[in-house]
Order: structure tokens, then sequence, then C-alpha cells
């Protein structure tokens, strides 16, 4: 069977990026109130004052498709979900903290 | 197609109640979904009790399920009723949800959910899933930026209501300069949206493989370089490696192992690029030689030195 190969450049998900209130919202699937209630949460970290103004880094995506995709498919509350996306954080925060402990124990 | 044990998929017995079902797929849901488990075959096992799921919670899809009778084992090849599945029921599914569920699963449900995606609500305009994978790459590939094929199976609903795979091959580029964890997103690679509706996203999430000599936190890099007790003591410019080849560092003297030294922007690059850290480690060379113990015995007797005078011994 014959296949095509597409080449594709994608989009790096990070600080260097950011999207207003609107993308935020199409990227996830999400509509407006959604990702209200997430910043009303604190789940998602916007700069800027009015919704409008609403900025969001690259890594402020991540969050929300985690977050959305938690209250989805785990039938979690907000504050459930909200508090679920801070351990995780923490646990790939402390997991690289342990890897390189034990780098250094293996020494 | 292999027949699908859905009881056994969410560790219940025949006869277990709604609760009993419930709570099982709760607990499988928690343990597998693909943002808390670090299981390598998370997403895999979370459809599939999702599947599972979705006949057993439903009286009507288990009454039907039930009726193909107990006397399967799981994987064992499965033919489908003559006529193709349930085609005297009607059931619903929810199309991008269909578009998940096994051939099994398909085949015995595919035309209810054609009924369902042709008459029912559902058949207006959808976008497509998003789909997740990670993707490992090596320290070098993420400083430099490389290229990577992907093949993607992609579940395709035919004319006559049954999913049939479909793949595609992908070059992705991955830009220089991505670290752990972070996601690149592919607009319109995910799965193919319903009634005319685009297509959803494929996000990549970057997994970093361990490096023999460099640990990345963030942007930065971290390298223990040993160096010589002489080096350390009197100071000396020595070569160490970097992601973009070796450079030379200068080392003060009166040096200590445990010693940092940021090497601006070696780390990985972006803006701004990331630093490596150098952590000096003194190695004592071994005493072999008649000559060499000489040396340590006269370095004894010239240094004042107390190493242990902070614990007091």
């Amino acid at each position: 069977m014959r296949q095509t190969v597409i080449e594709i450049e994608g989009v790096l998900l990070d600080e260097g990026l950011t999207v207003t209130f609107t993308e935020l919202g199409q990227l996830c699937g999400a509509d407006a109130e959604a990702i209200e209630r997430l910043v009303a949460e604190g789940v998602l970290r916007p700069v800027g004052r009015r919704r409008e103004e609403w900025c969001f880094s690259g890594r402020e995506i991540g969050r929300a498709r985690r977050a959305l995709r938690l209250l989805r498919d785990l039938e979690l509350n907000l504050a459930g979900a909200a508090l679920a996306v801070e351990l995780l954080d923490e646990i790939e925060a402390l997991r690289a903290r342990l890897r390189l402990l034990e780098r250094d124990v293996d020494r | 197609m292999e027949y699908k044990d859905y009881y056994k998929i969410l560790g219940v017995s025949r006869d277990a109640s709604a609760d009993d079902i419930k709570r099982a797929y709760r607990r499988l849901a928690r343990k597998y979904h693909p943002d808390v488990s670090k299981e390598p075959d998370a997403e895999a096992r979370f459809k599939e009790v999702n599947e599972a799921n979705e006949v057993l919670k439903d009286p009507e899809k288990r009454a039907a399920y039930d009726g193909l009778g107990s006397g399967w084992q799981a994987g064992q090849e499965f033919r489908p009723p003559p006529g193709g599945g349930f085609e005297h029921q009607e059931f619903h599914f929810r199309p991008e949800d269909m578009a998940q569920f096994s051939d099994f699963f398909s085949s015995l449900f595919g035309r209810g959910a054609r009924g369902s995606a042709r008459g029912g609500p559902s058949a207006r305009q959808r976008r497509g899933e998003d789909q997740n994978a990670r993707l490992r790459i090596n320290l070098e590939e993420a400083y430099a930026g490389t290229t990577r094929q992907l093949r993607l199976e992609e579940p395709v609903i035919g004319p006559d209501g049954r999913v049939h795979s479909q793949s595609r091959m992908l070059n992705v580029r991955i830009p220089a300069g991505v670290t752990q964890g972070q996601q690149i997103r592919l607009a319109g690679q995910g799965l193919p949206g319903h009634g005319g509706g685009a297509a959803g996203d494929l996000y990549l999430e970057i997994d970093l493989a361990p490096h023999p000599h460099f640990h990345v936190e963030g942007r930065d890099i971290r390298i223990q370089v040993p160096i010589a007790p002489w080096e350390a003591a009197l100071g000396a410019t020595i070569p160490v490696p970097t992601l973009g080849g070796a450079v030379n560092l200068k080392v003060p003297a009166g040096s200590q192992s445990g010693r940092r030294l940021r090497l601006k922007g070696r780390g990985l690059p972006g803006s701004p690029p990331g630093d490596e850290l150098v952590e000096l480690e003194i190695q004592t060379p071994p005493a072999h030689t008649e000559e060499e113990k000489a040396l340590y015995r006269r370095m004894a007797e010239t240094f004042p030195f107390r190493p242990r005078a902070k614990l007091g011994v």
C-alpha cells in the first residue's frame, strides 16, 4: 500500500508562546465558561486584568488540557481537578529531583 | 478479531451489580488515566477500561453483550453473529467515542452507532478528538533539533458503519531546545472530525532519555567534572564537555569538591538559553610507587591541614 509521508513542524508550547483567552478555549475544545472557572480556581494564572486582556503561556495550555481531561474522564469536581493538577506537577518536580539524587548516589 | 472479556477487563464477575461495575471502573480509570499513570501502556488500558464500562454500565448493552454467551475466552478469535452484531437494536454512542473503541466493539454495536450518527443530535459538526503521544529523544537531539518519523494508526468509520484502522506517516521536525515534559502541538493531526468538523490536534510530550554525563533541569544542564587536587589548589584552565562541544573552563585557585561553576548559555537553546552548571569533584590520584607515596608523606608534613577540625576531632 502506498503511503504519503507528511512533513510537519509543530508549535512548542513553552514560555515563548502566549495565547489569548479565546485561543486557549479553541485549543482545549472548551467553552469560555470552562476556562473562566479554571482561572477562578487558580489552575490557570493568566497575565492581564480583564478577560479580554488575559494572556496564557504555552505551559498553561498543557495545564488547562490536563485539568479538563481529569474533569471529564474521572468525573472530578473543579477543586478536585485543581488539586490533582497541582499534585501531578509536584510529583513531576519530585521525580526530576529523585533522578538527580539517584545519579549522585550511583557515582 | 479477538473476543474482549469486558468483565475481566474491569475485574468483576459476570453477576456484578451496577455499583460494583461503577466502583471497579472508577478505580481503574484513576489507575490508568494517561495524565496520572506512569504505566507504559496506560493510554491503551484506559481506552479498554472505558470501552468495557461503556457496555457494562448500560443495562441494555450489557444484556446484549451477555447474550453472546459466557463461553468465550479473552483473546479468542471472534466472529460476530450473522447480520453483523445487534442490528435489530439501536444503541447510542458519541461518534468520537466510537472511533476510540475496538473492532470487536464496533462489530457488535457498529450499526447502532451509525444510526445515531445519522439521525441523532450528534450528527452535527464536531471537531475530532485530540491525540497524545510521548516522544523519547536523547539530549543531543534536544540540543540540535531532530526529525522523527511517526506512524499514526487512526480509526476511520467506513460507509458500512464499521471502524477500520488506517495508518499514515508523519515526519515531525522537533525544534532545538525542547526539554523534559514539554509539549509540541501538531495542529490538525489528531482524530478526524465528524460531519465535516475539523480534525483534532496531536500533542507530543517530550521525554528525554537519561544521558551518561549530563543531567537536565529545565533548560540548564548539570555535569560533575573530576579535577586533580593541584588543579583545585592552584587554579587551572580545564576542558569540559558541553552539548555544543568541549570548552575551556577556568577553575579558580582554592576550589573545593562540590563547587559549582556556571557556563552561561551553554545549556539547551532557547530565549533565554539555559546554562551549563559544572560541579567540581576533586579526585585523589592513587599512590602506587615509592616516589608517589613519598610525595603524599611530604604533603602531610608540609600542610598544617586539619580536615576534621569542624567536627571537633
